[in-house]
C-alpha cells in the first residue's frame, strides 16, 4: 500500500530543521503513523501510513515538491 | 437543517459573489475564488446568483446531513462520494438526511465548490456571506471551517429547480497546465527597462505552491528595472514604490524576481510597482491554476479587455436563462 500525498507542496521528511527524520528507509511504521510533513498555504499537514508494514523507498526527496496523488513512499 | 462537519479539510471556507463596495477602506472583495465554477453550482440546485457556497482547497471536508438537501458540486475535478458510491460532478444531487458526502484526491486545479439548494446561512457581513480570515469577518465566525461545525442553510429561494439537470461538457470550465493570462500593462510597467518587460511578456512563468486567496508567486527568468534614483518615501529596491492603491488582479514584482498576482482576498495598497493587471474575464482562470501551472502573460488593450467582459457576461446571461 503506497502512500500518496493528496496535497500539493513541498514535502519534508523532518518535524523541524534540527529534528531525526519521521521515518527512514527499511524502518517498520504503524498503521497512521506520521512519515512526513507537506508544506502548502502556511499549513503543514501530515502524511501516514494508512496501514502498517516496511518502508521501503521514499520516492520523493527531503524539500522536494509534491502533486496531488503522487506516490511519496512505496511500502512493503 | 444544515451541514454536520466530520473533517474541515484543508481550508474549507463560505464564499459568494464578494464584499463589494468597501475595497477603498481596505476591506477586499473577496468572495469564491473561480466564481464561474461557484456560479454553476449555484444554478444547479435551484439557487440565484447570490447564494453563499463552500469552498473547497485541495482537500474537501467530510460532511454529514441533517436533512434533506440538493447540492451540486462543480469547479476543479475531483471524485465525490455520497456514502462511499462514487457520484458525479456537475450534477444535481439529492441527498437524505443522515446521508455521507466527501471527496478524493483532486486531479487538477485547486478549488471546489459545494452548492445547497437554499444557500449557506451564515450571517451577512458588510453585505456578503464571504469568509475573510485575516479580518475574521463573514463565514463561519470568520474562519475557515472546523470539525463540529454546524453550517446552517437558508430556505429554498422560490424559484424552482431549472431544467438543466447537469452542466453539459461545453460549459464546463477546463483545467489545464498551460494557460494563457490576459493583462493589461500598468500601471507601473515604465519601471521596468524594455528587456525587463520583454521578460515579463515574452517568458513562461510556472506557478509555485505559495499560492492561496490572496495571492499566487510564480518563478520564472525575473526582471530587470530601469536605472533611477528612488523617489522619497519607497523603499531602496526597484521594485518598490511610493504607495499607491492596487487594482485588483494586478501583479507586483518584488524583488524583481517572482510576480506575484493579487487575487480576490488581496490588500488595497502598498509599495510595490503593479506591472500588468490581469483582466476581469481571467481572474477566474488565475484562480484554477494548480502549482506547477505554465503560464503567460499576454498584454491586451483595454477595448479588448472589455470585448472578454462582454462575452463572460453573456455566458452567464445564457447559464441563468
Amino acid at each position: 500500500m503506497d502512500i500518496i500525498s493528496p496535497l500539493p507542496g513541498v514535502f519534508y521528511r523532518k518535524p523541524g530543521p534540527d529534528k531525526e527524520p519521521y521515518v527512514k528507509e527499511g524502518d517498520t511504521v504503524a498503521a497512521g503513523q506520521t512519515i512526513g510533513l507537506v508544506e502548502i498555504m502556511k499549513q503543514f499537514s501530515e502524511v501516514r501510513a494508512e496501514s502498517a508494514g516496511v518502508l521501503l523507498e521514499f520516492k520523493i526527496d527531503d524539500f522536494g515538491i509534491v502533486n496531488p496523488g503522487d506516490v511519496v513512499a512505496v511500502m512493503e | 437543517m444544515g451541514f454536520n462537519i466530520l473533517e474541515p479539510g484543508l481550508s474549507t471556507t463560505v464564499q459568494d459573489q464578494g464584499r463589494i463596495g468597501y475595497y477603498r477602506y481596505g476591506i477586499p472583495q473577496g468572495g469564491s475564488m473561480d466564481q464561474y465554477s461557484a456560479s454553476l453550482g449555484n444554478r444547479l440546485v435551484g439557487n440565484t446568483r447570490k447564494e453563499a457556497v463552500l469552498e473547497c482547497t485541495y482537500v474537501g471536508p467530510r460532511i454529514a446531513m441533517t436533512g434533506d438537501v440538493v447540492i451540486a458540486v462543480t469547479g476543479a475535478p475531483v471524485d465525490v462520494f455520497v456514502n462511499g458510491e462514487s457520484v458525479p460532478q456537475y450534477e444535481r444531487l439529492s441527498l437524505k438526511s443522515g446521508d455521507e458526502l466527501k471527496f478524493g484526491v483532486i486531479k487538477g486545479g485547486t478549488k471546489y465548490f459545494i452548492a445547497v439548494q437554499g444557500g449557506i446561512d451564515v450571517p451577512a457581513v458588510l453585505g456578503s456571506r464571504s469568509t475573510y480570515p485575516i479580518g475574521s469577518i463573514g463565514g463561519v465566525s470568520g474562519r475557515a471551517i472546523a470539525a463540529g461545525d454546524l453550517i446552517p442553510i437558508g430556505k429554498k429561494v422560490d424559484n424552482g429547480l431549472p431544467d438543466m439537470q447537469s452542466v453539459p461538457e461545453s460549459d464546463r470550465p477546463k483545467f489545464t497546465p498551460n494557460v494563457n493570462v490576459r493583462v493589461m500593462l500598468g500601471l507601473y510597467d515604465h519601471n521596468l527597462s524594455e528587456k525587463g518587460l520583454k521578460s515579463f511578456l515574452d517568458e513562461e512563468w510556472t506557478l509555485t505552491p505559495i499560492a492561496d486567496r490572496m495571492g499566487l508567486r510564480y518563478s520564472g527568468p525575473g526582471v530587470e528595472w530601469k536605472k533611477r534614483e528612488q523617489p522619497f518615501g519607497a523603499g531602496q529596491d526597484p521594485s518598490n514604490i511610493v504607495d499607491a492603491g492596487y487594482a485588483v488582479g494586478s501583479i507586483q514584482i518584488p524583488g524583481g524576481t517572482q510576480p506575484i498576482i493579487l487575487h480576490r482576498d488581496a490588500v488595497s495598497g502598498g509599495g510595490y510597482a503593479m506591472v500588468a493587471t490581469v483582466i476581469s474575464a481571467d481572474m477566474d482562470l488565475v484562480a484554477r491554476s494548480a502549482p506547477g501551472t505554465k503560464t503567460r502573460f499576454v498584454a491586451v488593450t483595454m477595448e479588448e479587455a472589455l470585448a472578454a467582459r462582454r462575452e463572460m457576461t453573456a455566458r452567464d446571461a445564457r447559464i441563468w436563462s
